[in-house]
């Protein structure tokens, strides 16, 4: 029958690396059968309860408390054991207690004041208080901790906003800074390849694959999984994609992220659009509204989402992308499509959404789309004239221009329309000559001397076809309007012109604390330390415990003395 | 109210204080509200039934010297009957090392903080072995006693009235903790500075030759004979620091070998006290922690202005002496800095490239970093009339920092 015994120690907070040493150290004692050392939340007593190491005693424990069972073959052993804890720990803390070791952050920014980071892999509920206290200090933050709240996260990332500072995280598994891993990263070679990651592992596969292939890695920004829900609105991706979008040593950049709310994920995609670099999108399990779409390239995976990249880098284009000048309506004006055919409608649509929003129509892809009035246009809208709300005693406008003439005049004298894109399908069975009607009435358009509205129209037709398609083409360029022979190019002037991208808020984070060499901060987590020191990069370890040992009625009245001041 | 205005202030005042050695008079004619049955002692208010035993036998030569008793036996009678009433030395203006017993007759000396105009005082130092601070009161140290009241401490008195402008403490201390002492436990240097300035007034006012002689071999003796000139000043430069609306910092560090005290500057006059701990030291040959009397005395002022264990850096030569290393007696500085509020600006360290020391305890620091403050301490026997058995390292205990925060919340309306 062996004997269980168990020692509780309130308010003495270790790490559970320092826990599991010491556990191995009891184990390692002769006689002891089995051992735990940890501190007493309610999965480790759980735990405990498992193996069979849970004493009565042991049931009280709470979450700050260190709770330490030894189970052996004799009462003698046990006591034995449980008076080797002290020194137990103590051969540990004798091996790194040459230098000093800060207590607080505070101190530890006077001991390194250059570094631009702090990691915090604390327990979630000190976490916040951690991360503020680095914003504060005008620091940048990797939050790997989790369990830290939703609420806590936005008030994090919108201080840090307004400060030009990132919060990476919270459940932040992975970044690389100026070829410095923290967290849990590989090691891969600096290039130009920068990645915004919401996805720690997802952002391993890339960074891993794109070394594979032969290239590197700028930067890789994390931004923890619940940035791209719309609550967070996408702040640490905002932000990280403009640093990458400013970097001179970023040619493209990669943006991965777990299915994105959907007004959040056309922000994004529009900011990343706008920042003229070609943009890599794998959104795991979001509709990729086309292979491309203008500088956006979407893929059907993470290897895949390397590959695309790494193959971008060879493309000449690339200058010409970073470079290009790219005039945008005003925010206040709107696309207005106008088509005859369903499908075109509807790819158009699927390529728009990633980009512009509201977007509405009368043949929409999600309800939120559904255009309230199908005969009168609101924000973006794109009206399927082959509807059957419109066909009620009458042709296909493949073949009577009436209706979409009247809407074209519609349109064209809504104060709020910027560009009408119209498809013009030719072809057996369709209007002899489009043309001929659409021509003068575009013209009427192009040529107001009050306004410019521009009008594109897609071409769908070949050389063979009766309408004599350069004929049209030429006719339509005549009267103004922007012709493109294929929907995708039509689609992709589109989002070029109209798409626009969210105004900035806060302060710019600045490029200089990415290119430094990087030296940071840890709070929690000894082996991320470790990892930075090895990786060559500054780094202080603070010796963290919960403020005022986890007293929750001190910690509160050292709250409101902070606020007090 | 700003907090941390408030701490400015107050740490400001403390390091601006600049104490000088003014003169020595008894105790009766110059401690506020001092009587003739009034005994001062170290640390927080304590009553004789709660005594530890080195104060008791303090008290007890006390009253021999005082010629209030002639034995032990009567001496406790006294005492158990009230003949005799009790108070702190930190509520008269007052410190004193060990078990600080200041009586009416004693010899004290007189500090006087010339920026702000506070007065401080303090008794004299007996030396090593057999002493009254230590709860010794045997003939010999009775002896010893009566002859630093009646030949000692007058021609000290009369030499310091001789230099015309008395002595700075706060130079003499920055001076020497750049000469290996931290203040506390070591004051060799500082006390061969105290001897080298008073060397030649003693020479002037002496009228005799042996006397002289006895005087100047005293002092050379006792490489403690500046502690309590030291100490005096540091209660005259925290004193500075009390009483400053909205301070969190603490002004007061004091043990009576029964309770830890402290007091904090915004708090008022109010003790916050709890179990004094036994201090891990270095046990003299022939005792051993068993011997040992919890914590005693006022001289944790040195710590409560910034110097004592939290100049530990500066002071190598008495690292074994609390168990330790060189680096680990800076990395000892070093956690100092984490609960106080500035770095002093008359006392720096030269091996932390002249930092100044870390001054000004913050009540939220210690709480929020649950660190405690470093004492260096010496270690009386637990029982009346023994001495001395140790030196070694202290902290005070977490509950009086808890305790005076959750005053603080309630004096100024930051309760739940």
């Amino acid at each position: 029958m062996p004997f269980i015994k168990s020692e509780t120690r309130s308010g003495a907070y270790y790490d559970s690396a320092v826990l599991m040493q010491l556990q191995r150290g009891l184990l390692g004692l002769p006689g002891v059968l089995d051992s735990g050392a940890v501190m007493g939340t309610p999965a480790n007593l759980e735990l405990l309860e498992q193996s069979g190491l849970l004493t009565d005693d042991a049931k009280k424990a709470g979450v700050n408390d260190l709770l330490i069972v030894v189970k052996a073959e004799s009462d003698g052993v046990v006591a034995e054991a449980l008076g080797q804890v002290d020194s137990l720990l103590a051969r540990r803390r004798s091996a790194v207690a040459q230098e000093f070791r800060p207590k607080s952050l505070e101190t530890a920014v006077q001991q390194l004041p250059e570094a631009n980071w702090v990691l915090v892999s604390v327990p979630g509920r000190f976490a916040a208080g951690v991360a503020r206290e680095a914003l504060n200090l005008g620091k940048h933050v990797f939050l790997y901790s989790d369990n830290v709240s939703l609420e806590d996260e936005i008030a994090l990332k919108k201080t840090a906003q307004a400060k030009g500072l990132l919060v990476m995280g919270p459940d932040c598994g992975t970044a690389i800074i100026n070829g410095v891993g923290l967290g849990f990263a590989n090691r891969v070679r600096r290039g130009p390849i920068g990645v915004v990651g919401a996805s720690g592992t997802g952002t391993q596969a890339v960074t891993a694959r794109i070394h594979n292939l032969g290239s590197g890695v700028s930067h890789a920004i994390g931004t923890g999984g619940r940035d791209l829900k719309s609550e967070v609105g996408a702040i640490t991706a905002h932000q990280a994609l403009d640093v990458l979008a400013c970097d001179p040593e970023t040619k493209v950049i990669v943006l991965i992220s777990k299915p994105p709310a959907a007004n959040v994920a056309t922000k994004l995609l529009a900011a990343a659009q706008a920042s003229g670099k070609p943009v890599v999108v794998d959104f795991i399990g979001y509709p990729p509204p086309a292979r491309k779409l203008d500088n956006l390239h979407f893929s059907a995976g993470l290897s895949e989402a390397a590959e695309i990249a790494v193959k971008l880098l060879e493309d000449w284009r690339i200058r010409e992308f970073s470079n290009a000048k790219r005039p945008r309506f005003a925010s206040d004006l709107y696309l207005r499509g106008l088509f005859s055919g369903g499908t075109l409608a509807y790819e158009t649509m699927l390529g728009l959404q990633a980009v512009l929003s509201p977007l509405y129509s009368n043949s929409p892809i999600s309800d939120s789309q559904i255009l309230p009035d199908p005969l009168k246009s609101q924000a973006h809208t794109i009206v399927d004239l082959g509807d059957e709300v419109f066909m009620v005693g009458r042709l296909h406008p493949m073949i009577d221009n009436d209706l979409r003439l009247r809407r074209l005049k519609q349109e064209a004298a809504d104060p709020e329309t910027g560009l009408i894109l119209l498809d013009v399908v030719l072809g057996e069975g369709a209007h002899p000559d489009p043309a001929s009607e659409l021509a003068p009435a575009i013209a009427e358009i192009t040529r107001s001397e009050n306004r410019r509205i521009e009008v594109v129209t897609m071409v769908i037709g070949t050389d063979s076809d009766p309408q004599n398609v350069e004929s049209q083409v030429e006719r339509l360029k005549a009267a103004g309007a922007i012709v493109f022979r294929t929907a995708t190019g039509a689609i992709e002037y589109v989002a070029r012109r109209m798409s626009q991208p969210p105004d900035s808020v806060g302060l710019p984070v600045s490029l200089d604390s990415f290119n430094q060499p990087l030296a940071a901060i840890n709070v929690g987590l000894e082996s991320f330390y470790e990892s930075l020191v090895g990786q060559g990069a500054q780094a202080v370890q603070v010796d963290w415990k919960p403020p005022a040992g986890g007293n929750e009625k001190l910690a509160a009245i050292l709250a409101k003395m902070k606020k007090k001041k | 109210m700003d907090i941390e205005h408030a701490n400015l202030t107050a740490v400001t005042r403390m390091m601006d204080a600049r104490p000088i050695l003014k003169g020595v008079a008894t105790a009766r004619d110059v401690i506020p509200g001092m009587k003739d049955n009034l005994f001062l002692h170290a640390g927080p208010p304590i009553t004789w039934q709660r005594m530890s035993g080195p104060m008791r036998g303090a008290v007890i030569g006390a009253m021999m010297l005082e010629g209030m008793a002639k034995t032990e036996a009567e001496a406790i009678a006294l005492a158990e009957k009230g003949a005799v009433e009790f108070a702190p030395n930190h509520e008269h203006g007052a410190v004193g090392p060990m078990a600080g017993v200041t009586s009416p007759s004693m010899k004290v000396y007189i500090v006087e903080n010339v920026t702000h105009g506070n007065k401080a005082y303090c008794n004299f130092n007996e030396g090593y072995g057999k002493v009254l601070r230590m709860g010794a009161f045997s003939d010999e140290v009775i002896t010893k006693l009566r002859w630093i009241n009646d030949t000692f401490a007058p021609i000290v008195g009369e030499a310091i009235e001789a230099s015309g402008e008395g002595l700075d403490i706060r130079a003499l201390l920055a001076e020497a903790l750049h000469m290996g002492d931290e203040g506390h436990n070591r004051n060799k240097a500082g006390s061969l500075l105290f001897l080298k300035w008073l060397a030649p007034f003693i020479a002037k006012v002496a009228k005799d030759n042996n006397v002289e002689s006895e005087v100047l071999k005293f002092i050379c003796d006792n490489a403690l004979s500046v502690l309590n000139p030291v100490m005096a000043a540091c209660k005259a430069m925290t004193d500075a620091a009390h009483g400053i609306e909205g301070s969190t910092l603490v002004s007061t560090m004091a043990r009576n070998g029964t309770d830890f005290g402290i007091r904090v500057s915004g708090l008022g006059d109010r003790w916050f006290t709890a179990p004094a701990e036994v201090p891990q030291g270095l046990w003299f040959p022939g005792f051993t922690a068993a011997d040992a009397n919890p914590d005693i005395g006022d001289s944790a002022i040195t710590e409560t202005a910034g110097i004592g264990g939290f100049a530990m850096a500066t002071a190598p030569a008495i690292v074994t002496f609390v168990g330790s290393t060189p680096r680990e007696a800076v990395n000892a500085t070093l956690e100092m800095y984490e609960i106080t509020v500035a770095e002093h600006k008359h006392f720096t360290m030269p091996v932390l490239d002249f930092r100044g020391t870390p001054t000004g305890i913050d009540i939220r620091k210690v709480i929020e970093k649950s660190i405690l403050p470093r004492i260096n301490t010496g270690v009386a026997h637990r029982l009346p009339g023994i001495g001395q058995v140790g030196a070694g390292l202290v902290r005070p205990p977490m509950a009086i920092f808890e305790e005076a925060l959750i005053a603080y919340a309630e004096k100024y309306g930051l309760e739940n």
